[in-house]
């Protein structure tokens, strides 16, 4: 965190890349930094206006074609967001958001599109939509517990050498190679869409841990664990 | 009036058939499966049965079963009318519909918005209500700004009255190819959807409006009061030179006021703002066929209840009414609609038609809830519980809605839930309509 010892949250481009619940994300990280005691200011960088480099957390969500395409162009040009980033800022790059990360992704006719080069993965269009729940194990160096959530989307990843996989897909199709998401540095990208924090309080508490720079103390998870018991039961092939 | 081939003839009598089993023996509405059987005999069956009548389509993502019911029953001032009363709203239903009215010289149809342009290329339409589009159900709706393309695309080059609601820059942007077109103020509270520029991407500029994220939330701040007003709710492109078209009818508070300057309180039974817009968009579709306000405002005031739809059930002295929000639109509406001084119960299933991803849940701004009693259930009850735990909205679980009900005191409670949990509760009170 920055000296003032308030956690900033920045969310880039709400007006573009907000199209299903990523607000999920901003307010799991605002209630369990504030339940810790940790105070939170939230800034939300609405398409036309520059991005600040001065945050501790950035979150960009999913959205359709031509919105992704213009975010892309966007923050290509602004640079706040590679600022940020290479001064050691944390990133969670959701669906859209997460492919406009790498060095192209597929647009409207599946033509490939410059992305912003902030991760080493290259995305193109798939031949079908994968709609659905999806569960993994995530990267043991993480020490998170499975990942949960929904993906829809069209796109297939490819990782390359700069980044590891977020996790190998239980359930779900996410990269499309049998991994899901990827991450390097403090940087996350899933496709774990919307609310992914919300299924996922041990991925929020990571990116709280690298931007405090600190461990952090339990809260109470109940609502959490219940609803992540109820639906990694419901995906998960049962266990003998 | 309308003669049909024979071979037409005999698929929409075997249509009327399967409808007719299909109610006798309690699967539905009747009014899906008798469409589908006639549809297979028949591809343009649909074409057939819309000729010679006079029609309105109806879509929009929400108020498209409201907005068709308060249509219809200004229209039956002037004569029969064909519609597809309860919501199967394919082109199947919109056949039922039809063969089963055969001689009504006037039809109103409800529309997905996905299948907007093939019945606008199958009927003919002369008149189609457009009132708003936003997020709904994305694993199977897709995406909003490609359906207004396709709008944009059936309405060239026809020769089609439009009426649709200047306030929302996406059906504004999807309607403006049409030959003529009737702009109707009837507001937007949910602006989610549209802070950029349909046409060129640009940032939309709003006039009394600041930017809110989804769901209003700002970080801190206090919970919204209430629903934003719809104010003189003028937007323009920064960019482009796209921007609001000059409406000649207004949503006004309680009242509309009409091309000639006129107030008609409306005075409406169904609740809530977004009832009015609807009915502000009714009015200016029955003006479209020829029907003065003077004449089909009464009409609109008789509607009560569409589909269940604001209905009231009673069990054990327990008096709950049932509000539909399907999509985050849809709850800001309906939370202009509670009483502020009852307890309210939330039902949420996330079956095939509710969109099987509950993530829609973290747009809805639920802070407005907090300072009375709240209920969770449904199949989904685990995903609101979380939402509302991280709103510091308090609330209690319970299994299902019968023992949410049997929870209250007697007296009233406002209910609101999504379609399957909605349908659900409807069937425990006989269809309730
Ligand atoms: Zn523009």
């Amino acid at each position: 965190m920055q000296s003032d010892s308030i956690l900033r949250l920045v969310w880039i481009y709400p007006d573009l890349l907000s199209t299903y619940g990523d607000q999920g994300n901003v307010l799991v990280l605002e209630q369990r930094a504030q339940r810790r005691g940790i105070p939170v200011q939230t800034i939300h960088v609405r398409s036309a206006d520059p991005v600040p480099d001065s945050g501790d957390i950035y979150l960009i969500g999913g959205g359709e074609d031509r919105p992704q395409i213009l975010a892309a162009e966007r923050l290509r040009r602004d640079g706040g967001l590679h600022r940020a980033v290479a001064r050691g800022a944390a990133l969670l790059a959701v669906c859209a958001g997460y492919q406009i990360m790498g060095s192209t992704f597929g647009g409207e006719e599946g033509q490939p599109v410059q992305g912003i080069g902030l991760l080493d993965i290259a995305s193109g269009r798939g031949a079908g939509r994968a709609v659905g729940e999806l569960a993994g194990e995530a990267d043991p160096a993480l020490g998170i517990p499975m990942l949960t959530g929904f993906e829809n989307h069209m796109g297939v990843t490819r990782l390359g050498p700069g980044v590891r996989p977020l996790a190998r897909t239980a359930v779900g199709t996410g990269n499309g190679d049998g991994t899901e998401g990827c991450y390097a540095g403090k940087t996350i990208g899933t496709y774990l869409h919307g609310p992914a924090l919300a299924r996922n309080p041990g991925l929020a508490d990571l990116l709280l841990t690298w931007a405090v720079g600190a461990q952090l103390p339990p809260i109470d998870d109940s609502w959490y664990d219940r609803l992540r018991q109820e639906r990694l039961t419901a995906v998960l092939p049962q266990q003998a | 009036m309308t003669q049909l081939p024979l071979r037409a003839q005999l698929a929409s009598a075997l249509g009327r058939t399967a409808a007719t089993l299909s109610r006798a023996t309690g699967r539905g509405d009747g009014s899906v499966i008798g469409g589908r059987i006639g549809l297979a005999l028949e591809p343009d069956l649909l074409s057939q049965l819309a000729r010679d009548r006079r029609l309105a389509l109806v879509s929009a993502t929400n108020g498209k079963t409201t907005t068709t019911r308060l249509i219809t029953s200004a229209l039956q001032e002037l004569g029969d009318v064909a519609t597809n009363a309860f919501g199967a709203n394919m082109p199947a239903g919109h056949v039922s519909a039809l063969a089963s009215a055969k001689d009504a010289p006037y039809g109103v149809l409800e529309v997905d918005e996905k299948y907007l342009p093939a019945v606008i290329d199958a009927t003919g339409a002369g008149v189609i209500a457009l009132m708003n589009l936003s997020r709904d159900q994305m694993d199977r709706a897709g995406e909003i700004w490609l359906l207004a393309q396709k709008w944009r695309r059936a309405l060239a080059g026809k020769n089609t009255h439009v009426i649709a609601n200047a306030d929302d820059p996406l059906v504004a942007w999807g309607a403006s190819t049409a030959a003529r077109v009737t702009w109707v103020a009837a507001g937007q509270p949910w602006k989610e959807d549209s802070w950029c520029c349909p046409e060129c991407g640009g940032p939309l500029d709003r006039k009394g409006v600041d930017y809110t994220p989804p769901g209003g939330h700002v970080a801190g701040a206090a919970p919204l009061a209430m629903v934003p007003r719809p104010v003189e709710d003028d937007w323009a492109c920064r960019e482009c030179s796209f921007r609001r078209p000059q409406p000649s009818w207004f949503l006004d508070d309680d009242a509309v006021i009409d091309p000639r300057g006129q107030r008609w309180v409306l005075d409406l039974q169904l609740p809530g703002r977004a009832n009015r817009a609807n009915a502000a968009i009714a009015l200016a579709t029955a003006e479209a066929f020829g029907l003065p306000v003077q004449a089909a405002l009464p009409r609109l005031r008789e509607v009560r209840s569409v589909a269940g739809r604001y209905t009231t059930v009673e069990r054990d002295g327990r008096r709950a009414r049932l509000l539909l929000a399907k999509n985050p639109a849809g709850w800001l509406e309906a939370f202009d609609v509670l009483d502020r001084s009852l307890p309210v119960i939330l039902s949420v299933n996330a079956q095939g038609p509710d969109g099987r991803d509950t993530s829609w849940l973290w747009d809805v701004d639920y802070r407005v809830l907090r300072g009375r009693p709240v209920f969770v259930t449904g199949e989904r009850m685990l995903d609101l519980a979380l939402r509302l735990d991280v709103a510091n909205v308090p609330f209690q679980l319970v299994a299902s809605f019968e023992q949410a009900l049997a929870a209250q005191p007697p007296g009233k409670v406002d209910v609101i839930a999504n379609y399957t949990a909605f349908q659900q509760i409807r069937a425990e009170f006989d269809r309730a309509v």
